[in-house]
């Protein structure tokens, strides 16, 4: 053989080894260096996550009562692989469920189909979640037929009755609150896109079939309340088959969130509104008109922290609406302004003239701008301000008064001539470089025209027209003011030449000089009128500060967060957002202004039976005229014991008459409530708080949800008590318990 | 690694002794039949476990391809034995028989007696479920018939009549032309590096390895650009120049096995225990993609053993070739050396990403009854040159 052959042997034999080489090299490389990543990438082609979702923490009242709690719920689910698959008589057994659902194989069919998938419905209609899921079809429904389907399991492969749980109002003392909890709404898909943009931890992250708050508490502390959900990391094989469990981590269920709403004083507060929007309907004006009170609120705080004990708004509607899904029919009554859009809350996102209940606001501007508590400023029936009179109510007279007379018997011309005189300081038509404006100032220290920063979504700021928003709403509405001025008002004109004529000067004025603040503006702010307009919470907050000394405090409903175990939290502490600028000396002296109104002044009737020897009051009532054909705000705010203030009540109901005539009387009646009067005698054992101030500590609940009633609550009332959260579940834990019992059953076929 | 090899009953002439029985025995190359034979051990293991669960899920057999694999594999062996105990004179005088049946079997696939697996026309499907594969034969018979014209009176020259060469070419080229029609262009890759090699080795003029080695490149060039090639061997490269361009199509089996075998790391999830495995996620698992399996569940460590043995067998197969009496066994001995070695390297290698799929078994490891016949006839063929050496 030749050395050539030989040779090629030899080189054979390197090319192989060098072959051989390389695979090991390779395979080196790919199992010992990078393997990490090939693990990784196995696992994720191996397992499927399975969210298991997190029970929503309850919402609480002071005392540990549940305001918002969860209950279970019978669902029919099914299997959607077996129900598709016509090897396993999926259409079948779906055909069978559908008859036993009253409903049809092709609506129970769609409920399958994927979300954006071709052919598939929108969402509610399609499924939203993963395909290795359950498929709910059909919510609450009879435990007769969730029996019925389990007991015949051999004609319905696939389908499982299952507990969810939803959100219950168990409404102890037949509390509605619905405007404080809100409720839950679907995941949109903007919220899912903004989401997928940031990182956040798996366990965090919103999932498609997630209900999240949309109002209310319920949006506010919804991170807080939601809980984790558990992942369990199923394995499937390459057709998609689940051969078993990787993982389960257990879901960690939501706080519970505990609120200052007190459910028993909560219940008291709404039916007094319920009777003062009454009350308002009752009455007539002096042309025979019954008033329409159309819509109110109320509110109570605790003046020295800012929680908010009670908030109740009319109308109101029934928070269940939203559980599984609210129908396009239903949200459009919540919204329709003929059904006085109950979706809104007027404590806290209506805005009203306030009247005179802010003279409280403006007195303090009087005073900081040096009028003496013992000045006596006239009170005539009406004040000329430029070429126009501005009356009091019902054109009384009372002579010249000091400042605190002027709050008792709610003298606007005294105000109008404190606010016209600082006016004129300020350089009046032609303003002076830095006006004082006392008067917008004080009403800003006191909160008025900017949120109060509840822990409440979409609250309302209220209006204070300052010498910067005219001139702003005037750059925007020159335009239209000057085409008025010149073109008139034509269409008014057909049927009323001289209101047409009126409207046109009016315009015309405007368009001239509509950013300049003129002293009907002025003379107008000073009681609480013209373009000024503020919640009732808003109110409440500055009375609160009144009442305080002068401490200005976010209002709270939340009041801390326990772990679904028992422990604390978090505690929420008070919030002081501002101090009003006067002396503790001039705070003491609206004090007893105040205290003036309802011993001697126009609340004197509606407090002459309470016993104010010993839970003394002091309040402002305000009747506030309304633009056009609108009947007037009834208003009466307060805070009580005045010796030593410990809440702040705020009734206000729009379209109702004066203030002392339809809300001041529910007002008393929220006292009665809250310190235990009967007729003219004081019971503390029967008060709301016994103790005279509201619940300190954070009420105890067991680890099984049930609450205690905290100590300092009173348990007992007229109000009749309703079961706490824990016991709603009840009557179906027999049925679960059957289920259970049911399926373990049918493990071993007999 | 003995067992199955039944040496103590060996008697191919009745006037042999108990003696020259045991003289053959010993002089039998040990090494060799110990690899070959822990490659199939290792192979039956893997495909027991690339098989059970999937046999479970379907609710068949656990053991059903275990037993056939083990079957085919005592099967190969007794080939083995009878080939190496041919009279080496007497084996170039078969090879011409052996190489019309090898075309015949190749015709036969392309009648209708053939059926089509994974888009390839290559298989005689045979009563009871059995198929066999002449092109692995074929690849026997082309070693023999090229190493005969080769070798051919050619003891006392140098270097091999370049009319021999052409016609030892065109011995190859007729069943590669038929192994072509299948297609099969894994058995067709692996025959022409066989043939390049037995040239090279018999001695020929670097100007024809050369030419056959530029002839071949542009040959697969043309191939590829005027469309020679079936569309599912075109995505196979598509989708080894970029394995990621459709995961769930064309890139999928080359894609799963290299996550199979990654996320093996350095000692494997053990044997049977391989969640990639018994998920199924590498199609054709238990035969060209037998090597995802090792990697997943023997892990590196494992997985080079199995490259290591093919070491050893190709180790002593040059060796053999080194050793051989005459040029007629050291060509075959180099032709089975080539076939091994290339056959391999494209099959471990389009496991791990390196080299396009194309459909050829591991030898010794794949299940297939064929690919384990033919193994085992190669490994007899290689004894009995090694004891022909001697002579």
């Amino acid at each position: 053989m030749s050395e050539k052959s030989t040779l090629r042997l030899i080189v054979l034999r390197v090319l192989m080894a060098s072959l051989l080489v390389t695979l090991v090299g390779r395979l080196f490389y790919m199992q010992v260096v990078t393997g990490a990543s090939y693990q990784s990438a196995a696992i994720g082609l191996r397992t499927h996550p399975i969210l298991t979702p997190a029970v929503r923490g309850l919402i609480l009242d002071d005392a540990g009562r549940a305001l918002v709690s969860n209950r279970t719920s019978l669902v029919i689910s099914v299997d959607r692989t077996t129900m598709l698959s016509k090897k396993l008589h999926g259409p079948a057994i779906l055909t069978r469920l559908a008859r036993a659902l009253s409903t049809t194989y092709a609506a129970l069919y769609d409920r399958l189909q994927l979300c954006g998938t071709k052919g598939a419905k929108k969402p509610p209609i399609c499924w939203n979640g993963s395909p290795y899921q359950p498929i709910p079809i059909a919510k609450d429904v009879t435990p007769k037929l969730a029996l019925q389907i389990m007991e015949h399991r051999a004609d319905f492969p696939g389908v499982s009755a299952d507990v969810e749980t939803i959100r219950a109002y168990p409404a102890p003392y037949g509390v509605n609150a619905a405007h404080i909890l809100g409720y839950l709404g679907p995941v949109t898909q903007s919220e899912l896109t903004a989401q997928a943009n940031q990182k956040l931890p798996a366990a965090s992250q919103l999932q498609r079939t997630d209900l999240v708050g949309r109002s209310g508490l319920e949006s506010k502390y919804d991170t807080l309340l939601r809980g984790f959900p558990g992942l369990k990391k199923v394995i499937v094989n390459r057709a998609g088959i689940v051969t078993g469990i990787a993982s389960t981590t257990a879901a960690t269920p939501g706080d519970y969130l505990v609120t200052n709403i007190d459910a028993r004083l909560q219940a008291v507060v709404e039916q007094q509104l319920l009777a003062a929007i009454y009350r308002g309907r009752s009455q007539s004006d002096k042309t025979g008109v019954h008033f329409k009170a159309d819509s109110g609120a109320a509110v109570v705080l605790d003046v020295k922290t800012g929680a908010v004990l009670a908030m109740a708004s009319y109308p109101t509607y029934d928070p269940n609406l939203w559980v599984g899904g609210i129908t396009t029919a239903e949200l459009k009554q919540l919204l329709d302004p003929a059904n006085g859009e109950p979706l809104t809350s007027r404590a806290m996102q209506g805005g009203y003239p306030p009247g005179s209940t802010f003279k409280i606001s403006s007195a303090a501007a009087a005073l900081k701008a040096g009028i003496s508590e013992t000045d006596a400023i006239p009170c005539p029936s009406s004040l000329q301000i430029g070429n126009r009179y501005f009356s009091n109510f019902e054109s009384e007279s009372y002579g010249p008064i000091p400042l605190s007379q002027a709050i008792v018997v709610s003298c606007d011309t005294v105000f109008y001539k404190i606010a016209y005189d600082n006016w004129l300081r300020d350089g009046g038509n032609h303003p002076i470089a830095h006006p004082n404006d006392y008067l917008i100032n004080m009403s800003l220290a006191f909160g008025f025209g900017r949120k109060t920063g509840i822990d409440l979504p979409s609250e309302s700021s209220g209006r204070i027209e300052t010498r910067a928003l005219l001139a702003s709403t005037y750059k925007n509405m020159k335009d239209i003011y000057c085409s008025r001025a010149k073109n008139g008002y034509p269409e008014v004109a057909k049927t009323d030449p001289t209101r047409a004529a009126y409207l046109k000067a009016v315009a015309s004025d405007n368009c001239a000089n509509g950013a300049l603040y003129r002293g009907g503006d002025a003379v107008n702010f000073a009681i609480g009128q013209g373009g000024t307009l503020a919640t009732p919470l808003q109110l409440a907050v500055a009375f609160s500060a009144v009442a305080n000394g002068g401490t200005l405090y976010a209002p709270q409903v939340g009041k801390g967060a326990l772990k679904s175990d028992g422990s604390v939290a978090a505690i929420f502490a008070p919030k002081v957002v501002g101090h009003l600028p006067i002396t503790a000396g001039q705070i003491g002296y609206l004090q007893s202004a105040m205290r003036g109104v309802v011993t001697s002044g126009t609340a004197s009737g509606v407090f002459s039976n309470f016993p104010l020897g010993t839970i003394p009051v002091a309040g402002k009532t305000g009747t506030a005229q309304m633009p056009g054909t609108m009947q007037p705000t009834s208003w009466f705010a307060s805070f009580a014991p005045a010796d030593n203030p410990q809440y702040a009540v705020v009734v206000m109901v729009s379209q109702g008459d004066t203030g002392a005539g339809t809300s001041a009387p529910s007002v008393r009646g929220i006292y009665e409530a809250l310190f235990g009067v009967t007729g003219m005698s004081v019971n503390p054992k029967n008060a709301i708080f016994p103790l005279g101030h509201p619940i300190a500590a954070l009420p105890k609940i067991s680890g099984t949800g049930v609450s205690e009633i905290a100590p300092g609550a009173n348990p007992t009332g007229s109000a009749s008590p309703s079961p706490s959260s824990g016991l709603v579940a009840v009557p179906f834990l027999g049925l679960v318990g059957w289920l259970a019992r049911l399926r373990r059953r049918r493990v071993v076929p007999s | 690694m003995t067992h199955g090899y039944p040496v103590t009953f060996a008697r191919s002439k009745p006037n042999d002794s108990n003696s020259a029985s045991l003289a053959y025995v010993r002089r039998l190359d040990w090494v060799l039949i110990a690899a070959g034979g822990a490659l199939s051990v290792i192979g039956a293991l893997l495909v027991w476990s690339a098989t059970r669960q999937w046999q479970i899920d379907r609710g068949l057999d656990p053991s059903g391809f275990l037993k056939k694999h083990v079957l085919d594999f005592c099967i190969g062996v007794v080939l083995g034995w009878v080939v190496s105990r041919f009279n080496y004179r007497l084996l170039r005088a078969y090879t011409p028989i052996l190489y019309v049946l090898s075309l015949l079997g190749l015709i036969a696939v392309l009648s209708p007696l053939g059926g089509t697996i994974n888009g390839s026309h290559a298989w005689i499907i045979l009563p009871g479920g059995f198929t066999v594969q002449p092109s692995e034969f074929a690849k026997l018979a082309i070693i023999l018939g090229m190493s005969m014209i080769l070798a051919e009176k050619r003891d006392a020259e140098n270097i091999p009549h370049h009319r021999d060469i052409i016609i030892a070419g065109t011995i190859a080229a007729v069943c590669v032309g038929l192994i072509m029609l299948q297609p099969d262009l894994g058995s067709t890759l692996v025959i022409i590096s066989m043939v390049i090699g037995i040239i090279a080795v018999s001695g020929a003029s670097s100007r024809w390895v050369a030419g056959l080695l530029i002839a071949v490149v542009f040959a697969g060039f043309g191939a590829v650009q005027f469309g020679f090639l079936k569309p599912h061997q075109v995505n196979r490269l598509v989708a080894f120049a970029d394995p990621k361009a459709d995961p769930s199509g064309i890139g999928y089996n080359s894609q799963q096995a290299r996550i199979a075998i990654g996320s093996g790391g350095m000692w494997g999830t053990g044997l049977f225990k391989g969640p990639q495995t018994n998920g199924r996620f590498v199609p054709e698992q238990q035969s060209d993609f037998i090597y995802s399996v090792a990697g997943e569940e023997l892990g590196f460590a494992g997985s080079s053993v199995i490259v290591l043995l093919l070491g050893v067998i190709l180790w002593r197969g040059t060796r053999i070739a080194f050793r051989a009496r005459d040029l007629f066994g050291r060509l075959v001995a180099a032709g089975i050396v080539c076939w091994f070695g290339f056959q391999a390297f494209e099959n471990i290698g389009m496991n791990l990403g390196i080299m396009p799929v194309t459909g050829v078994p591991l030898p010794f490891v794949s299940y297939g009854g064929t690919s384990m016949f033919a193994g085992w006839l190669a490994i007899g063929l290689l004894q009995n040159v090694h004891l022909g050496s001697d002579a």
